[in-house]
């Protein structure tokens, strides 16, 4: 065997990726993403560097990766507020409660559902759906709302949404694909009841699913505010910490109207206002990274019947 | 397991025969007692909520209900038509939805290329971490870090472009109408780009490593590899993906919509989804805001449909 062929035949045996050479083109390709990662990471950096600076070199505009005369004095002031530190608890217990109550109705409908045996089952499964392609839309939704009474209540924010047709079918599909009919006839043989076999049998098999429809569940919520900003619109303690959020910025972002920007600048320093940023957006770049691979997951199952 | 002889034991179980709805329940209360409940949630949330899409037919006020508020018959349907607010909403809905289809739609299959010839591993596995942390944060975040880093004067991308002499005054990059919709939908781009990916990257790893042999055998070259499999290969994916996102045409994101909202840029912002906010639930106009909600359910069902018969025509799976 020639040494050409002999190379030729071990690329071959590498796959796709195997021409052995680091060409111009692959570091081109490694050169954009890494780029691209920077727009990723940097806007943080520059961020956090900016909360842990002093006033002074900000408005100097002197602060760019690195803070500058560094001091804590921004997330002292958003800590003795108070305001955002409250919401952020109300929001991990509210996230808490809807992914919970979700998950046990995302069960009750998915695993039902994906029964092939249950009569009526596509019928049931229209009525479902039929939500999730048309909407009444949001003054309908807000009137039935606030004839429901749950307008300023945290349960407005966490009922209308535990049942999902995306997650259920997600759920659905990892039943029917993942788990063999012949373990839950054998189940039956045996005497099992339809909620043994799910709590015995099924379940106990579906720990990745779960875990993934759970973040589904919590990420959803814990980003959402448009809701919150429809029904509640008194209670300020009510409000979960993005919508908190929103109206912190929300002056600022008028701000940048640049006739006020000085103006502004002064009554909210760009500072505190990168430290509030901060201090919501720091718990999921902390935790996603470790999460992200069940969302893969989840996605990846979403696909196959999406 | 149709058709296998079962054993005798199991005569009452038949796990998979039809039955009769007496039967059905005998075996199977329990599954119904289960399904039950999010079928209650979704009676009570959402079905009971079309009954409220009569407000069209009335001059809706809330405080005085149905029978106090007066029946007006397709009045509010002609004003919606003749308001100039409601197309500048429906003309920017419609652009900016097929703008961002446009911008948004070929970035992760790109990226799903890119990151595919990737030769190592873990850098591969660390660029996609990163990549995906936009799609883990809420548009607010996204919104105020845009504010942050776009102002006219204090935003770090206008400091360093002054610094190095390439500008001389702030680009009012989100203030400034027609700068606002290039970042907007720039940032949108971003956001998207590397979750969109994931479905890509599936579809391009299910394709069978054996044409990429064959193709490197005759001496393809990685371009060649890429454009003539790799390619081909993630093509339904994507045909798919796009027929799905025209069928959303109608829609619009409120939250993305106010997270970048401020008074100058109005012009391009106003949507459907601040138009029914703004008339209905801060202006108090309800029964035009539930027409115009009720329009833009219509037509989006229909492109849904549409866009569900016109992907299994191309033979690809339905999305119903």
């Amino acid at each position: 065997m020639s040494k050409k062929q002999k190379k030729e035949v071990e690329s071959i045996n590498d796959g796709s990726r195997a021409i052995n050479k680091i060409k111009i083109s692959d570091i081109l390709i490694m050169l954009i993403l890494v780029i691209l990662c920077l727009t990723c990471i940097l806007p943080f950096i520059h961020l956090a560097a900016k909360s842990l600076s002093a006033d002074s070199y900000v408005i100097a505009k002197k602060v760019f990766f690195w803070p500058k005369g560094f001091t804590f004095t921004a997330y002292k002031a958003v800590f003795e507020d108070g305001r955002l530190v409250y919401s952020f608890g109300y929001s991990v217990i509210m996230t808490a409660i809807f992914t919970l109550l979700g998950m046990i109705v995302c069960t009750c409908a998915a695993y039902p559902l994906s029964r092939r045996r249950l009569k009526g089952r596509n019928w049931l499964s229209f009525l479902l759906m039929v939500p999730m392609y048309f909407s009444a839309g949001l003054i309908p939704s807000y009137v039935l709302m606030n004839d429901l009474g749950l307008i300023d209540t945290m349960w407005a924010l966490i009922l209308p949404l535990i049942f999902s047709p995306y997650n259920m079918l997600i759920m659905k599909s990892f039943f029917q694909s993942s788990i063999p009919d012949t373990l839950e006839e054998a189940a039956f043989l045996d005497g099992a009841t339809n909620f043994q076999t799910l709590f015995k049998v099924v379940l106990p098999l579906s720990k990745s699913i779960i875990a993934t429809l759970c973040l589904f569940y919590a990420v959803g919520r814990w980003n959402a505010y448009a809701d919150a900003k429809y029904y509640i619109r008194m209670e300020q303690k009510l409000k979960p910490i993005q919508l908190l959020l929103s109206e912190m910025v929300a002056t600022a972002s008028e701000a940048a109207n640049s006739a006020f920007e000085a103006v502004v600048n002064i009554a909210t320093p760009e500072v505190l206002q990168a430290a509030a940023i901060m201090f919501v957006t720091l718990p999921i770049i902390c935790i996603y990274p470790f999460v992200q691979k069940y969302f893969v997951k989840g996605v990846m199952i979403g696909a196959v019947k999406g | 397991m149709r058709g296998v002889a079962r054993p005798k034991k199991a005569k009452n179980i038949e796990l998979y025969a039809p039955t009769t709805w007496k039967k059905a329940f005998k075996r199977d209360w329990q599954l119904y007692v289960l399904i039950v409940i999010p079928l209650l949630l979704v009676v009570v949330f959402n079905y009971a909520a079309y009954p409220g899409m009569r407000m069209i037919f009335y001059n809706y006020k809330p405080a005085l209900g149905y029978e106090g508020s007066k029946f007006v018959g397709l009045e509010t349907i002609q004003k919606v038509f003749q308001d100039k607010d409601f197309f500048l909403a429906l003309r920017n809905s419609l652009v900016f939805n097929l703008l961002n289809l446009l911008v948004s739609f070929p970035m992760p299959i790109i990226l799903a290329l890119m990151l595919n010839e990737l030769r190592f591993p873990k850098f591969k596995k660390v660029t996609q971490t990163i990549l995906y942390l936009p799609h883990f944060l809420s548009w607010v975040i996204i919104g105020a870090l845009g504010y942050q880093l776009f102002k006219p004067s204090t935003g770090i991308v206008n400091i360093i472009m002054m610094n190095l002499g390439l500008i001389e005054e702030g680009i009012p990059f989100l203030t400034e109408p027609v700068h606002w919709a290039v970042t907007y939908l720039l940032i949108g781009v971003w956001q998207g780009m590397g979750w969109g990916t994931i479905i890509y990257l599936a579809a391009i790893s299910s394709i069978s490593g054996e044409l990429y042999e064959a193709a490197m055998i005759d001496g393809a070259n990685r371009w060649q590899r890429m454009w003539n499999i790799t390619l081909p290969g993630i093509k339904s994916t994507a045909v798919t993906l796009l027929i799905m996102n025209l069928g959303r045409i109608m829609g619009s994101d409120f939250e993305r919509l106010t997270a970048f909202g401020n008074s100058s840029v109005k012009e391009y912002q106003y949507q459907l989804a601040i138009y029914i906010y703004e008339k209905g639930l801060a202006g108090n106009n309800f029964s035009r805001a539930t027409m115009v909600g009720v329009f833009q359910s219509l037509v989006g069902l229909a492109l849904v449909l549409i866009a569900d018969k016109v992907a299994k025509k191309l033979g690809e799976d339905g999305l119903l």
